[in-house]
């Protein structure tokens, strides 16, 4: 443990925040402009991931482990997620046949 | 006893409700026994309080039963006050009251409401007590709406006939017009004396000398309501128009309550009133007004009702023209012996009017006498009575008016002979019309004509002795009398009421009652002339009518100058508001504002596409311009 938190410090804070970001961000961007329901459920894992990463980096910095502890439960909170997600995603192919997310209007009528 | 007078109120108030709750089950004879009884028991009631209260030293009982309303400066109970003059008001209410109740049950067996009926009869008969036992302006006022409301409802009684409607409408309208005086009269009350308790207010009128502005404006606005409830100019064309509602109505109406509140109104502040010289000056004047005016009117008047109608306006006249002298108690001994004659000569004009199906015009009948012999005696008792021919009730009341009068004013004096006169007159136009001669109506009626059953001729020969008995309540000193009723009514009426009859030349009273006397029967074998010897008849309708003629006939034609100078203005102003104020300003306001609302609508409906990713844009974009807030605000 000490080990792999020594090694984290190895690289400055500043990258992994950089990191993050960009991740963060290819994420936001996935979701709003994509319209493959697929691909946007990979980018919403994807910015968890980022959020995680950044939790883990402030975690081993601080000698914190309640960071840690949070990663657990978002990784856990983002199966159910999939989960249900993948779920949802099967219905809508069998209903209408796409998983175009742009054709999920019908509730506007 | 005293303690337990809201029994007094309870009883009407039961059988209001217990007959009105089962008007679909109960007979019409059974409803109007209960509503009879209930108002019985309330009589039996009063007469103990009044026995009661001749033994008491200070005859001035105040009952609080709880505290009413309590906010701030003003504190209200819910009182009653018992004293000579409410007593007598409910002795009056209640007795008359009562046997109009009992002739209704023969006189309204066969209408189809009659329930209803006696239900709405006996809470006019719980207002009105309300009216005369309140301890208090406000509690007082609450009867005095309640009176309105019942006669309201019961002289639109038969509503399904539309001018019997606007009759009820125009009584309740004018009414509210002197009620409004009446209010702004409490207010004025209020602010000037921090209470509305007649005790209290009673009690502290003293400080105030005669004739201040405030005292002065307050009486006015209580006498424009007591003008509304009494019908005296210029708010009198109601009562005729009143005529609507079932007989025994009008008779209650114009004998026991409603007209008589007004009298009572200002009989009971007339510790304020004599402190106001110009109102009672105003009172005279329109009392006079009212009286004669009246009379002339009802001389030419062919509807038996319309002659009771125009009668009990200038009678009441003549009360105010006692209130205006400053005889409180001389009025109302006049207000009771004027309620027991007039209440049988509306009842006797009912039991007439029953006889002949429902026909109210005199020209239409005639020769009766022989036919309805109760009724046309007791029918006779009041028309003396109301005459003034002694030993009969009016004769000692309007006597002392006319003493009054004569001690203070002889001009006032030379109006009201002239009223006498008229009055006696058209008493007995009306009398020989309807009982002498021959029968005029259609002839297949005549033989149905027949004396009405005994349930209504009992409370008419009831009220024939008390008409005939009622004045020796007052037997004035000249006569040898001792003036028990003035006595007794001395602690309810200001003390500043001391026009003593002793002080008065008996020799001259006695020869003026002999004069004015004289010229009555002159004026009564004048008309026995003129209707029964030469039998003139009134002329029809479609007769041409000389101009002074044509004047009286058509009531000088108030109802047409109200109408031209209040309704049609009304009117006018109404349609150009509709079409100006209301189509451009009311409306447009009213509409720009949904048209707004629409147009929003139609802009925000945009924001919900259903398109997923749109919607997380949105959500995106909330989020970051909230974290930056939250930067930037730090």
């Amino acid at each position: 443990m000490e080990n792999i938190t020594s090694a984290i410090r190895i690289i400055p804070l500043e990258h992994y925040l950089f990191l993050c970001l960009a991740l963060f961000s290819i994420g936001v961007i996935g979701v709003l402009f994509r319209r493959n329901t697929i691909v946007i459920l990979m980018c919403i894992e994807m910015m968890l991931n980022s959020v995680n990463l950044l939790l883990t980096a402030f975690s081993a910095y601080r000698s914190d482990s309640s960071g840690q502890v949070f990663v657990f439960f978002i990784m856990v909170v983002a199966a159910a997620e999939v989960a249900v997600g993948l779920s949802i995603l099967v219905m809508m192919k069998r209903n209408v046949d796409s998983i175009d997310i742009n054709l999920l209007n019908k509730l506007k009528d | 006893m005293f303690q337990n007078s809201w029994l007094i109120l309870l009883f009407p108030l039961l059988g209001f409700v217990v007959t009105g709750i089962f008007s679909k089950k109960l007979t019409g004879k059974t409803s109007g026994i209960i509503a009879s009884l209930m108002v019985l028991a309330s009589f039996v009631y009063s007469a103990i309080l009044f026995f009661q209260l001749k033994q008491i030293t200070n005859s001035s009982v105040s009952v609080e039963l709880f505290n009413w309303i309590s906010s701030g400066k003003l504190s209200i109970s819910f009182g009653f006050l018992i004293d000579p003059l409410s007593v007598t008001m409910m002795m009056i209410i209640t007795g008359v009251g009562f046997l109009i109740h009992l002739f209704s049950i023969g006189y309204m067996h066969h209408d189809e409401r009659v329930n209803t009926y006696f239900s709405q009869l006996n809470l006019f008969v719980f207002s009105m007590l309300l009216l005369v036992m309140s301890s208090n302006y406000l509690l007082m006022f609450v009867g005095w709406e309640g009176v309105g409301l019942c006669s309201y409802l019961l002289i639109g009684f038969w509503y399904r006939k539309n001018a019997f409607n606007n009759a009820a409408r125009k009584a309740f309208i004018m009414n509210r017009i002197g009620d409004l005086g009446f209010i702004i009269g409490l207010i004025a009350i209020f602010t000037t004396f921090n209470s509305l308790d007649f005790n209290t207010v009673f009690s502290q009128s003293s400080h105030f000398l005669s004739g201040e502005t405030i005292i002065t404006f307050i009486t006015l606005m209580l006498f424009v309501g007591a003008i509304g409830k009494s019908a005296q100019i210029p708010l009198f064309t109601w009562l005729p128009d009143a005529m609507a509602g079932p007989t025994p109505v009008s008779a209650l109406i114009h004998a026991a309550t409603m007209v008589a509140a007004g009298i009572y109104l200002v009989v009971r502040s007339s510790s304020l009133f004599i402190l106001a010289p110009i109102t009672m000056d105003v009172i005279l004047v329109v009392g006079v007004t009212t009286a004669l005016v009246a009379a002339i009117i009802a001389l030419l008047q062919n509807d038996i009702k319309k002659v009771l109608a125009y009668s009990t306006v200038s009678q009441l006249g003549l009360m105010f023209i006692a209130l205006g002298l400053g005889a409180f108690s001389t009025s109302l001994f006049h207000v009771t012996t004027h309620a027991f004659f007039k209440a049988l000569l509306f009842l006797g004009a009912g039991s007439i009017i029953h006889s002949l199906q429902g026909q109210q015009d005199i020209r239409l009948m005639g020769g009766i006498r022989k036919s309805m012999p109760i009724t046309f005696i007791t029918f006779f008792i009041a028309v003396l009575a109301i005459s003034g021919i002694p030993p009969f009730s009016g004769f000692f009341s309007k006597d002392e008016i006319l003493a009054e009068a004569f001690h203070s004013n002889p001009l006032v004096w030379g109006l009201i002979v002239i009223t006498s006169i008229l009055t006696s007159f058209y008493m007995f136009r009306l009398l020989f019309l309807v009982f002498y001669g021959s029968y005029r109506g259609d002839s297949k009626t005549f033989g149905k004509i027949h004396e009405s059953p005994k349930i209504m001729t009992i409370p008419l020969i009831v009220l024939a002795v008390l008409a005939f008995a009622g004045g020796f309540l007052n037997i004035p000193a000249m006569f040898g009398g001792t003036e028990n009723f003035a006595t007794f009514l001395k602690p309810s009426i200001t003390l500043f009421n001391d026009f003593g009859f002793e002080t008065k030349n008996h020799l001259t009273e006695i020869l003026l009652a002999l004069g004015v006397l004289l010229l009555i029967i002159v004026t009564i074998l004048v008309s026995w002339y003129v209707f029964v010897k030469k039998s003139v008849l009134p002329v029809s309708d479609s007769t041409k009518r000389g101009i002074i003629s044509k004047f009286i006939y058509n009531k000088f034609y108030f109802d047409e100058i109200y109408n031209f100078f209040i309704i049609k203005p009304y009117h006018w102003f109404s349609e150009k508001f509709t079409s100006f104020i209301e189509t451009n300003i009311i409306d447009s306001i009213v509409n720009g504002i949904g048209s707004i609302v629409v147009f929003v609508g139609n802009k925000a409906r945009l924001l919900q596409n259903g398109n997923i990713g749109f919607y997380m844009f949105v959500m995106i974009i909330a989020m970051i311009s909230m974290i930056a807030c939250i930067i930037w605000l730090k």
